[in-house]
């Protein structure tokens, strides 16, 4: 009974993956085929595998695809399946369930190399900060993660996550002291911090997604180690677990995947706390299945309000970032509301 | 081992119908912060182009000063110094309840969505010219409005998250989708507005003590006392409720009334220092943190969170003031201080730890 049980439980979860991952295929295609010039699946397919230069209409359609579509659709979804696994590792790590993917500083930090370099360099194209923010993300992810680990008391969840808020809340007021007092500055902060995935070319997304892959191994060599570390810290040294270098290791994939995502769209705020209680409904507690799901779950959303992003308000477009608060939060609310979440 | 006993258990003082834990610990560093608060707010209202020195400041305060004296220090510089008080105070009770709430260190008035109400509302009256929004700013006037935005936007968190009662998780977790749904619209006001009145709104977002009357001071004051009274008669039932809802009731507790008054006063203070400050950040997160560990107190003491967030409040004020070569808002230097600050006190906690 039992074992049939658990075994009912695992196959519903595997279908459940495979469902995601149709679903995100669907949305992924209809991402190719919205936006300011509508295509049909059937461009679609002729514009990404069809012989460019036969047809006029076909090679720009090809052009629209390769230089358009395609770059913003694959950012989507690996900036949202980053943020998804950060918001549950977070979450985890922490044992606390409002520990966003911010937490560790990673957006404060970005955000403030962006104005520093701005300020100093006067750079103006945001390609050129990106590597500058991937920087100031890092740094201060060790930063945090440093200053909490110092001492015999270091390195629990609540030591990290305040000083994460610590430096949060620093870096956060020197990135407003220098916006208020440069106008390049704030001009280029207000629209880092919608958060966007359109506007960057494959030179960026390229190297922003090898980063996310290498965090996203990471992430997924600590999945076992974080059960055991939710049942204390003691339990899970007691059952073997070398928990200096789980927490390392999991801190460490949170900062790469936060702040490759980061860098690349600008701080897309909530995604990563939404997905990671849903996920958690979806799976129950089991952080091998949890996470996976989160990730599937922040690459299906930020792609889909990114749809809903070129749509909504043309000819203009609303940010992904802003879509994700703006249609996510009140979804998230009445989950809320019913009763859906336990603790983490 | 008689001796490890004694110090480990602390003993009550009863007086009447009230009875409370005698801590020495927490008394002295409460009063230590009651006292730090009165210096740097002395000290606030000596230090400017007219240099005035402390004892004849508190001397003034007390009502036996010289005649100008008087008038610098009553009618110009004391309502931003009490401003500073009763903003700092509000904050720090404010957050204090939160997280003894919620029982989460991360919560704050922020993700009731006060901060997020007022500052959508601010900067939309800002930011969007003619019509509606300025017959808005021009009859009510920029403050009143951001504080009916940032008390409506938590009075609906409130009745969202009710259902059969206020839960501490659920109320955070609605807070914060409500706050990122405002916190986006301003994102998007910011971005298609023009950057001039993009600079104007950025300035009113991190909140500021400039330009305070004695009239918004007192209201604010008269707010912050009669909240005050009220959350110090729960403060009693409220302790229970730090190990849980089941524990506090059985010791007679009625603690989802009691969680609901509280974090209605949680609301209501944290609009109280909106509407005298406009969204200053952090001091409600940072000073309830702080408080804790001065005083080694398992949860957020609450008078001295207050007492934390008013010194913290004005002395950011007072070196903005005086000590940076540019003029900053209070609400940035209070985080610049008041971050760095919360770490130094963890981190030397843990290195304690290894002795």
């Amino acid at each position: 009974m039992g074992t049939s049980g658990a075994a009912r439980a695992h196959r519903r979860r595997a279908a459940g993956a495979v469902t995601l991952v149709v679903v995100l295929a669907l949305v992924g295609t209809a991402s190719l085929a919205v936006g300011a010039r509508a295509l049909s699946p059937g461009e679609v397919w002729h514009g990404l595998f069809g012989v460019p230069g036969a047809d006029q209409r076909l090679s720009e359609i090809t052009l629209i695809l390769r230089t358009v579509r395609v770059p913003r659709t694959v950012l989507a979804i690996a900036a949202g399946a980053a943020l998804g696994v950060g918001g549950a590792l977070i979450q985890g790590f922490t044992r606390n369930p409002i520990a966003d993917t911010g937490l560790l500083g990673v957006n404060s930090g970005a955000s403030f190399a962006v104005v520093t370099v701005i300020l100093l360099f006067g750079l103006s194209n945001p390609l050129q900060y990106v590597w500058f923010a991937f920087l100031g993300a890092a740094a201060a992810g060790v930063v945090v993660f440093g200053l909490s680990s110092l001492g015999r008391g270091g390195g629990s969840p609540l030591t990290l996550a305040l000083t994460g808020q610590g430096v949060t809340v620093f870096l956060a007021a020197m990135t407003t002291a220098i916006a208020l007092s440069d106008q390049a500055s704030l001009n280029a902060l207000r629209f880092w911090n919608a958060g966007s995935v359109a506007g960057v070319g494959f030179e960026v997304i390229w190297p922003v997604t090898a980063f996310i892959a290498a965090g996203l191994v990471l992430a997924l060599t600590t999945l076992p180690a974080i059960n055991l570390l939710n049942l204390g810290e003691d339990v899970a040294r007691g059952l073997g677990v070398n928990t200096t270098w789980s927490r390392t290791a999991g801190i460490v994939a949170i900062t790469v995947l936060a702040g490759a995502a980061t860098a690349a769209c600008g701080p897309i705020a909530f995604l990563g706390l939404m997905v990671a209680h849903v996920a958690r409904y979806l799976t129950g507690p089991d952080y091998r299945w949890l996470v996976p799901y989160a990730g599937l779950l922040g690459a299906v959303v930020l792609l889909a309000c990114d749809i809903v992003g070129r749509v909504v308000t043309r000819p203009g477009e609303l940010q992904a970032g802003v879509v994700v608060a703006l249609a996510g939060a009140p979804f998230f609310a009445a989950l809320v509301w019913r009763g859906k979440f336990r603790k983490a | 081992m008689n001796g490890t006993a004694r110090r480990t258990v602390a003993p009550g003082v009863r007086l009447g119908r009230a009875s409370f834990v005698w801590r020495p610990w927490l008394l002295a560093v409460t009063l230590l912060l009651a006292g730090a608060t009165f210096l740097v707010f002395c000290l606030s209202i000596g230090v400017g182009d007219f240099p005035i020195g402390l004892p004849q400041v508190i001397a003034t305060i007390f009502g036996r000063g010289e005649r100008v004296d008087e008038f610098v220090i009553m009618d110009l510089r004391m309502p931003r110094a009490l401003a500073g008080l009763v903003v700092g105070v509000a904050l720090g009770l404010s957050g204090a309840i939160t997280q003894s709430i919620a029982r989460n260190p991360l919560a704050s008035p922020d993700v009731l969505g006060i901060t997020g109400g007022a500052s959508a509302v601010s900067v939309f009256l800002v930011t969007v010219s003619g019509g509606a929004a300025a017959a808005i700013a021009d009859t009510v006037g920029l403050s009143a409005a951001a504080l009916a935005g940032g008390l409506g936007t938590g009075l609906l968190v409130y009745l969202m998250a009710w259902r059969r009662g206020i839960e501490g998780l659920r109320l955070i977790l609605i807070g914060i989708s409500v706050s990122a749904v405002m916190e986006a619209i301003t994102t998007w006001l910011l971005v298609t507005a023009d950057i001039r009145d993009v600079a104007r709104a950025q300035a009113w977002l991190v909140g500021s003590l400039d330009g305070r009357s004695w009239g918004e001071v007192l209201v604010a004051l008269w707010c912050t006392l009669a909240l005050l009274a009220v959350v110090s008669y729960l403060a009693f039932p409220l302790r229970p409720m730090h190990f849980g809802d089941q524990v506090a009731a059985s010791l007679g507790v009625r603690y989802s009334m009691v969680r609901a008054v509280l974090l209605l006063c949680a609301v209501l203070l944290a609009g109280v220092a909106v509407s005298a400050a406009g969204p200053v950040p952090f001091v409600a997160l940072v000073a309830p943190q702080v408080a804790m560990r001065l005083a080694r107190h398992a949860t957020p003491p609450l008078l001295a969170s207050g007492l934390a967030g008013a010194s913290l409040l004005i002395g950011a004020d007072l070196v903005a003031r005086t000590a940076l070569p540019v003029s900053l808002p209070v609400g940035v230097v209070t985080a610049a201080i008041g971050g760095p600050f919360l770490v130094y006190l963890l981190v030397r906690a843990n290195l304690r730890k290894d002795r």
